[in-house]
């Protein structure tokens, strides 16, 4: 009996290392939970993209949940993810928000006439300070605020059809079971 | 295939946006005196860099991390503790910036987890031992004895 003790050793450690492996390319290891989910969204204040004369505060959004999405024409997973949001972005059932983050205003208005704007509103945070209170490492991220101003779900990376549909709108239906 | 591709094509990615510009000076920050630029790079070096994972906020080159020393740098100025300064990057960032990680029900196992295995192993050690030595001393009587020469109590 006691001679199948290493042997049984030896399973536990290729089990140990086969969970590990799993464990790694089953999620992205890059992709670090947010603190700042179910937490009201931090004070901000930036400037339109197209009208920098006007700021959008997060007071000023309140009542309606929205959607901010991180975005950048350097960003090159934000073209990827450019497409999902020109199509998916009007079924979604909430304004989208863009965060034009760290970004030249020329560079990005000529990115969204390229590429279409799926966005009802943009706003832009050239120097980013606004963009570490929000806790964004890399853009694309997307967070869902509720009417409350209160970040409920947080994507980092872009949006795909199957996050959406797995991810986004039960977040959302979440919401609108909430507040009728 | 195409999944594996991205990966490599980001590894690389990062390692150019990481590695390769690591040897250029970090851009200069007004330190007033050498304590204060002490405390910073002392500080710095305990907090992650989110884009390059593996490095910390004083060695990356990363754009962000850039803008974290920056944000590190005027709170140092505002009066801010260091305990003040890791837990305003805690709370928008998680406990993932800091790198080592806080001691809490949920990492007392990355905390203390070695040192249990460690005991573990030392415990199997003496109790094998023992048995083993409880074994030979009658196995040596019956030698003497009988002067059989195989008998059970080599079981390894």
């Amino acid at each position: 009996m006691s001679r199948l003790v290493p042997f049984f050793g030896f399973l536990l450690l290729v089990a140990l290392f086969g969970f590990g492996i799993w464990w790694n390319t089953r999620h992205d290891q890059r992709e670090v939970p947010s603190p700042l989910i179910n937490k009201p969204a931090p004070a901000y204040a930036l400037p339109k993209l197209d009208d920098p004369a006007q700021t959008v505060t997060r007071e000023a959004m309140l009542g309606k949940p929205y959607l901010i999405n991180v975005f950048a024409s350097w960003c090159v997973a934000c073209g990827e993810e450019h497409p999902v949001l020109m199509s998916e972005g009007q079924r979604i059932g909430v304004p989208l928000v863009g965060y034009n983050y760290k970004d030249e205003p020329d560079e990005a208005k000529a990115w969204l006439e390229r590429h279409g704007n799926p966005y009802g509103l943009v706003i832009a945070d050239r120097e980013g300070r606004t963009a570490i209170d929000f806790g964004v490492y890399g853009a694309p991220e997307t967070f869902l605020v509720d009417a409350k101003g209160v970040i409920r779900y947080k994507r980092i990376g872009p949006l795909t059809p199957a996050v959406i549909e797995r991810e986004l709108k039960p977040a959302i239906a979440a919401l609108r079971k909430e507040a009728p | 295939m195409n999944a594996v591709f991205r990966r490599v094509l980001f590894a690389l990615a990062l390692a150019l946006c990481c590695g390769a510009l690591n040897a250029q000076a970090i851009d200069p920050l007004p330190f007033k005196d050498h304590a204060e630029e002490t405390r910073f790079q002392q500080l710095t070096r305990e907090l992650r860099c989110l884009v390059c994972q593996n490095e910390n906020l004083a060695d990356s080159n990363a754009d962000l991390a850039r803008d974290l020393r920056h944000q590190v740098f005027d709170l140092m100025r505002q009066g801010k503790s260091d305990a003040q300064i890791k837990q305003y990057l805690v709370d928008r960032y998680s406990d993932f910036v800091l790198y080592d990680p806080p001691v809490q029900g949920s990492t007392l196992l990355l905390w203390f987890g070695p040192l249990a295995i460690l005991l573990a192993g030392a415990a199997v050690v003496v109790v094998t031992v023992r048995r083993r030595s409880r074994a030979q001393a009658p196995a040596s009587n019956r030698n003497a004895n009988d002067s059989s020469p195989n008998d059970e109590g080599d079981d390894w």
